[in-house]
């Protein structure tokens, strides 16, 4: 299949926007080279989701975004995110391209923690960031989206928490594609040195119902020797967004990283997180959830593959589908040869709140290797007539009862997130989803 | 002022078109103790289940009325709110709704919008019920009936009774599966229900409850129907004998109902 879609900007353009910004050599030269080979490589191809007539090619590209000088500017919307009790310490608020508000304890910066916004961090970091910058991870030429990414890349944070540095407070990141037609090539990389360990939440939120454009989102979580990551996110884009993210996790020996991931997308999404189980005995707990309604087409894939020996990859997946929404979800466990001891375990559940709607569970378990333990379960199906019939025997009207029901199904997420505002406005978000 | 009425007239149930229920007469009044009992398979838990609006049953003939009021017609949360409550023999389990969320939303439910009980009130109200039936209170944290035990489950159902106060409550086989102690404390909360306004239908197949609940009433149900009343005499005459005498006495041959032979 020849790839016909023209890209919206051209070589020239990425060379201006580098040396506009005053990147490093390799930064701009990763860009070059991603683009040409944006141009001969072919799309993704997500199981049993065609994504060929989304809309990749239409978006702006370069869009600034005013700074705030106090949290209390914010739109209402946006401040839903943010504890307002208790005002977070280390928080990043990306306003379309522009970092509109940053802040970072000093406790945090005196023990050498870099939380900084991506752009910033390739020139100031230039070479801690190239180390790992779509290296372990994810490759630019896996596909044209995250070679496309690579060379259009126009935000996101870095963050690098020294050896045996334990980070107590959540570092919160809120992008807001507050333009209904800035595009968010956003690049989260994530770096734990050895024995250290952080939180990290991050919201992305748009209100572009009918304007369109695009978020391609690659993030890259990367937990050395014995660090541990707790990874949270809710993904709230509305319905012109048409969005690709890649979220991938590298674990390395004894490393841990844990996603809870709230999908909440009103536009077309293929989420991808997988998680590299690299080191021996490391493990991850991967958990997403996700509201599809209206028109929405979802693919959305968790996937754990196994290197290392004695690694421990566990998948939930839960999601609701109401109106004509159409999701996918994929659970894949992969266990390369050698990693002997593995335990790749994965769960996906697909209620359906709509006749229209569509919801399909693929478990998929790759196994080379003998000595492992691995397995999975799978359904699709409506709220159960018994539990309903428990609930309202109770005096809860039949609406109440499925609101519970639907709410206890994407509870392993919302319970999980670490900060108890981004909780409630997940809980909120999928309160309005559902109705 | 006297509790309510339950009133079941000529109930005929069934369920995937096998007739289970056969013309069912029974009258529970407030301040009033029924026990069902009869061996497995003779229809008892279908009652209980029609009583409340299972969706699985369906009754083809005759009435069940609380206070004069069609039941029938109602639907299941509007039963409950008018005042039944059922004990199930196996209560859904429900995950990640915890035990005192759903607690709460239960007891608001029969609340009117804008009279909602305050949440200390409702932390006060369960923890005294949590202690009265010995539950551990880490119970109202977990899941609703997620990994219970049997014994655990039925402790909730009974703690659900105390904190919902019906007017009517039909308990099926709350003390199946029980060891000696959680019979005990079911049965404590129980009796503790027991006032004028508060009828109750128990529903089990083993006497061993009622040396713990004195019923007002025993019935014994076969082929579908109530086929002998009588006062907690009947029940120690089951302990003692069985159902055998009573099969002689009515002439019945096999007790039990809609069973494939």
């Amino acid at each position: 299949m020849t790839v016909v879609t023209k890209l919206p900007y051209d070589k020239d353009y990425i060379a201006q926007f580098s040396s506009d910004r005053n990147e490093p050599e390799w930064m701009k030269s990763l860009r070059l080279k991603a683009y040409e080979q944006a141009e001969t490589l072919d799309m993704p191809k997500p199981d049993k989701t065609n994504i060929s007539r989304w809309n990749f090619s239409t978006f702006k590209h370069g869009t600034e975004g005013e700074r705030i000088s106090s949290l209390s500017e914010l739109p209402v919307d946006l401040k839903a995110f943010i504890d307002q009790d208790n005002l977070p310490e280390n928080l990043l608020i990306q306003r379309n391209e522009s970092v509109a508000y940053r802040a970072l304890s000093k406790d945090l910066e005196d023990k050498g923690v870099i939380f900084t916004d991506i752009l910033t961090a390739v020139k100031e970091h230039s070479d801690l960031v190239e180390k790992y910058y779509m290296k372990d991870a994810v490759q630019i030429d896996e596909h044209r989206l995250t070679a496309l990414h690579a060379a259009l890349m126009n935000g996101g944070v870095f963050v690098y928490i020294p050896k045996n540095v334990q980070v107590e407070t959540p570092i919160q990141t809120i992008f807001w594609q507050e333009d209904p037609e800035a595009a968010l090539f956003n690049h989260v990389l994530v770096v734990a040195d050895e024995g250290s360990e952080l939180t990290y939440v991050e919201n992305y939120f748009s209100t572009n119902e009918s304007q369109a454009t695009v978020a391609n989102i690659v993030t890259e979580v990367i937990a050395l020797d014995n660090a541990k990551i707790d990874f949270g996110g809710v993904d709230h884009f509305a319905a012109g967004t048409t969005t690709y993210v890649n979220r991938r996790g590298a674990a390395y020996r004894d490393a841990t990283v844990d996603w809870a991931l709230g999908l909440m997308n009103d536009g077309n999404t293929v989420s991808e997180n997988i998680t590299h189980l690299i080191g021996n005995g490391s493990s991850t707990d991967m958990k997403a959830v996700s509201v599809g309604r209206g028109k929405q087409i979802g693919n959305i894939t968790s996937k754990t593959v196994h290197f290392g020996k004695d690694s421990v990859g566990h998948i939930l997946q839960h999601g609701v589908m109401t109106g004509s929404a159409s999701n996918v979800f994929n659970g894949i466990g992969k266990i390369e040869h050698g990693a002997t001891r593995s335990d790749a375990v994965q769960e996906s559940r697909v209620l359906m709140l709509s006749e229209d709607a569509r919801g399909d569970a693929n478990p998929i378990l790759l196994i080379d290797e003998d000595d492992v333990t691995a397995g999975h379960a799978a359904s699709v199906g409506r709220v159960n007539e018994l539990d309903l019939y428990y609930l309202t025997s109770r005096g809860l009207k039949r609406r109440e009862a499925e609101r519970l029901i639907i709410h206890g199904f994407l509870e392993p997420v919302v319970a999980q997130l670490p900060i108890e505002s981004v909780k409630k406005q997940l809980t909120s978000v999928i309160e309005r989803k559902v109705q | 002022m006297a509790g309510s009425v339950l009133e079941i007239k000529n109930l005929h149930v069934s369920i995937e078109d096998k007739e289970i229920l056969k013309g069912v007469n029974l009258t529970i009044k407030g301040g009033e103790f029924h026990a069902v009992m009869g061996p497995n398979g003779t229809g008892k838990s279908t009652l209980a289940s029609a009583i409340m609006g299972h969706p699985s049953y369906e009754v083809t003939e005759g009435s069940i009325t609380l206070d004069g009021e069609d039941v029938l017609e109602m639907e299941v949360d509007e039963r409950a709110r008018a005042g039944l409550f059922l004990a199930m023999q196996y209560p859904s389990e429900i995950s990640g709704v915890t035990t005192s969320e759903f607690l709460r939303s239960a007891m608001n439910a029969r609340r009117e919008e804008g009279d909602e009980i305050s949440l200390m009130k409702f932390i006060k109200e369960m923890d005294e019920a949590l202690d009265f039936l010995e539950i551990d209170k880490n119970m109202a944290q977990r899941y609703l009936n997620e990994g219970f035990s049997g014994g655990e489950k039925k402790r909730n159902e009974i703690l659900q009774l105390l904190l919902l106060k019906p007017e009517i409550a039909i308990l099926d086989e709350i003390d199946s599966g029980l060891d000696i102690d959680a019979l005990k404390v079911v049965s404590k909360g129980i009796n503790k229900m027991r006032t004028d306004n508060f009828g109750t239908l128990i529903i089990t197949h083993y006497q061993r409850l009622l040396n713990y609940i004195t019923p007002d009433f025993v019935h014994v149900m076969m082929k579908g129907r109530v086929v002998k009343s009588g006062g907690p005499e009947l029940a120690k005459r089951l302990e003692a004998e069985g159902y055998e005498w009573i099969k002689e006495e009515l002439g019945i041959q096999d007790e039990t109902v809609g069973q494939e032979a």
